[in-house]
């Protein structure tokens, strides 16, 4: 095991879940490259190879055109997440790509304090080792959602 | 009269207040089940799309009633209950599949693709021992058997034989706006459901509410998707529970209204850094940008630019409604076509730009009525009519599911 390319790989799990659970939505779009592919679907979809998603993004605009409309445009109650993300499995397909899968778990703390599990599912990701300022950034993050059921709305990237 | 009977009467305004109890209350909750989603009325049950060859089956609701919709041997569509004749039990767990028979996990009795009980195990005993009486009559309590019918792909059934035939039902406008959309075979690309925090007519009456969509949602007053502005209308149908609202494609480039009277969507300076996600084609060819129509009780199509789906509305109890999205394109769309869709589905669904926000709304309302079930909503806009209308500054399609929904409930 390439213990050195697993801890790349965790620290920029961890980098970016500490960035949307401290409301760092700014810097959410510069985990990923200029071309990435960043999409939420459910394991139902995933499975039965259809390909609609609840979040559809192929460019790192489209990312920014997302938090932008969070914040400036789309309606919905404060609320915050907190992710825990495990079981990380890293694969080296070059000597610039990892491919990684893991598990999420995600709780929403509502303003008014109600906390719930809000949802769980599986990453695969494609990363660029060299990236932008020497760090690693997503090519192609897939969130799959372990059920087909979304509480009242999702706009918080997951 | 007690203070309940007296919160519970409808209030004089008639079908310009609509009181809060019916949001509320738990016995309404159960009546509407039989008098409206068990009575006479057709329901959304899926697409032909879900189940292309014989044998296919799928789970769905009538109302908060599980259902089983076939297609059998014979290429016939059936629905009956989900519920096995014996105790009770579900008798098809899984969402969808492919079977000859439908069998009972619990007691292994099992069914045809019409929901006829065909055999109970062990009916004769063992050794002759045990098993029924001659004279037991299982099928007394068989699973109820639905009028199924299908319009252009689109499947409805009623548990009523009173409930007329479902065009008659739908009306002959809401028929073609349906096959406006459904003009040719469609694929399925995929669903999810969104859970709403509120009950079932708070959404149902979000989707009517023609004066709400470019209010609340700015991607639709920002980039003139859809203004009260613009060309459209809104056309009411049936006995006033079936409507349709569409908007025609930039045909207020340089109106100013919104900006002038200072309304919070249109306010702000969003700008697209990827503005392909606008793109859109005219694939119908009638310049029609933006088609949502709604059948009473349980049933809406949408068409957002190229982003096409039906939603069904399950009630899970007086506070919990289910919208079952299912999204689709059509068999001939290229690459292109697919690509276009699904970046068009970033408005639709839990997370999209647009509809986020109803799950939002609705459930402030049933959280802001808690303690005013005596009180009631207001829909004067476009006066106390219910009308086919060129404005769609109007609640005349809210008014319109009142109408049909006191009709059915008898309040």
């Amino acid at each position: 095991m390439d213990i050195a390319l697993q801890l790349t790989v965790e620290n920029l799990l961890a980098r970016y879940t500490h960035a949307i659970d401290d409301d760092q939505l700014e810097a959410w779009p510069d985990f990923f490259v200029e071309g990435a592919r960043y999409h939420i679907t459910t394991a139902e979809n995933h499975e039965r190879g259809l390909p609609l998603s609840l979040v559809h993004a192929d460019s790192r605009a489209m990312l920014r055109d997302r938090v932008n409309a969070l914040r400036h445009a789309n309606v919905y109650e404060a609320q915050r997440y907190r992710h825990v993300f495990s079981a990380v499995l890293v694969e080296r397909i070059d000597m610039q790509t990892v491919r990684a899968v893991s598990s999420f778990q995600v709780v929403r703390i509502m303003h008014s304090g109600e906390a719930t599990l809000f949802a769980s599912g599986r990453c695969i990701d494609r990363i660029h080792l060299a990236g932008e300022n020497g760090q690693a950034q997503f090519e192609e993050r897939l969130v799959i959602l372990d059920s087909r059921r979304v509480d009242t709305l999702l706009a918080i990237p997951l | 009269m007690s203070t309940e009977q007296q919160t519970r009467a409808w209030p004089a305004e008639r079908l310009t207040r609509v009181p809060y109890w019916v949001y509320q209350d738990e016995d309404i909750y159960c009546r509407e089940q039989e008098k409206i989603f068990r009575g006479n009325t057709w329901n959304f049950l899926g697409l032909e799309a879900e189940l292309p060859n014989a044998g296919d089956f799928k789970t769905s609701f009538l109302g908060d009633m599980p259902v089983v919709v076939t297609r059998d041997e014979q290429g016939e569509l059936r629905a009956f209950e989900n519920r096995c004749a014996h105790r009770g039990a579900l008798l098809c767990i899984a969402p969808r599949g492919n079977v000859k028979r439908i069998t009972c996990v619990y007691h292994n009795w099992s069914y045809d693709l019409a929901g006829n009980l065909k055999s109970v195990a062990f009916r004769q005993g063992i050794n002759g021992k045990g098993g029924m009486q001659e004279s037991a009559c299982p099928q007394s309590q068989s699973p109820r058997k639905l009028r199924v019918a299908a319009i252009a792909g689109l499947i409805f059934g009623t548990l009523s034989e009173a409930t007329p035939p479902l065009e008659q039902y739908l009306g002959p406008q809401i028929v073609a706006r349906i096959r406006r959309v459904m003009h040719k075979p469609v694929k399925l690309l995929g669903g999810y459901s969104q859970m709403f925090p509120n009950n079932w007519k708070l959404y149902l009456d979000n989707v009517k509410d023609t004066y709400h969509a470019s209010l609340l949602h700015l991607f639709f007053a920002k980039f003139r998707l859809n203004r009260l502005s613009q060309q459209g209308g809104v056309i009411v149908d049936g006995d006033g529970g079936n409507h349709v609202s569409f908007t025609m494609m930039q045909t207020d480039r340089r109106d100013t209204v919104y900006e002038s009277a200072g309304v919070r969507s249109a306010q702000g300076g969003l700008r697209l850094e990827a503005p392909e996600l606008l793109d859109s084609v005219d694939e119908i060819g009638d310049g029609i940008t933006l088609q949502i129509l709604a059948v009473f009780p349980n049933f809406v199509l949408q068409q957002i630019m190229n982003s096409l789906a039906v939603r069904q509305v399950v009630p899970r109890g007086v506070n919990e409604t289910e919208l079952v999205w299912t999204c689709f394109g059509y068999q001939d769309d290229d690459e292109k076509m697919d690509a276009l869709r699904m970046r068009q589905s970033n408005f639709i669904g839990p997370a999209g730009f647009i509809s986020m926000e109803d799950g939002a709304a609705t459930g402030f309302v049933q959280r802001g009525v808690q303690g005013a079930s005596g009180n009631a909503s207001v829909i004067e806009m476009g006066g106390d009519r219910i009308a086919s209308d060129e404005s769609r500054v109007t609640e005349t399609s809210v008014r319109g599911l009142w109408q049909a929904y006191r009709g059915h409930m008898g309040l």
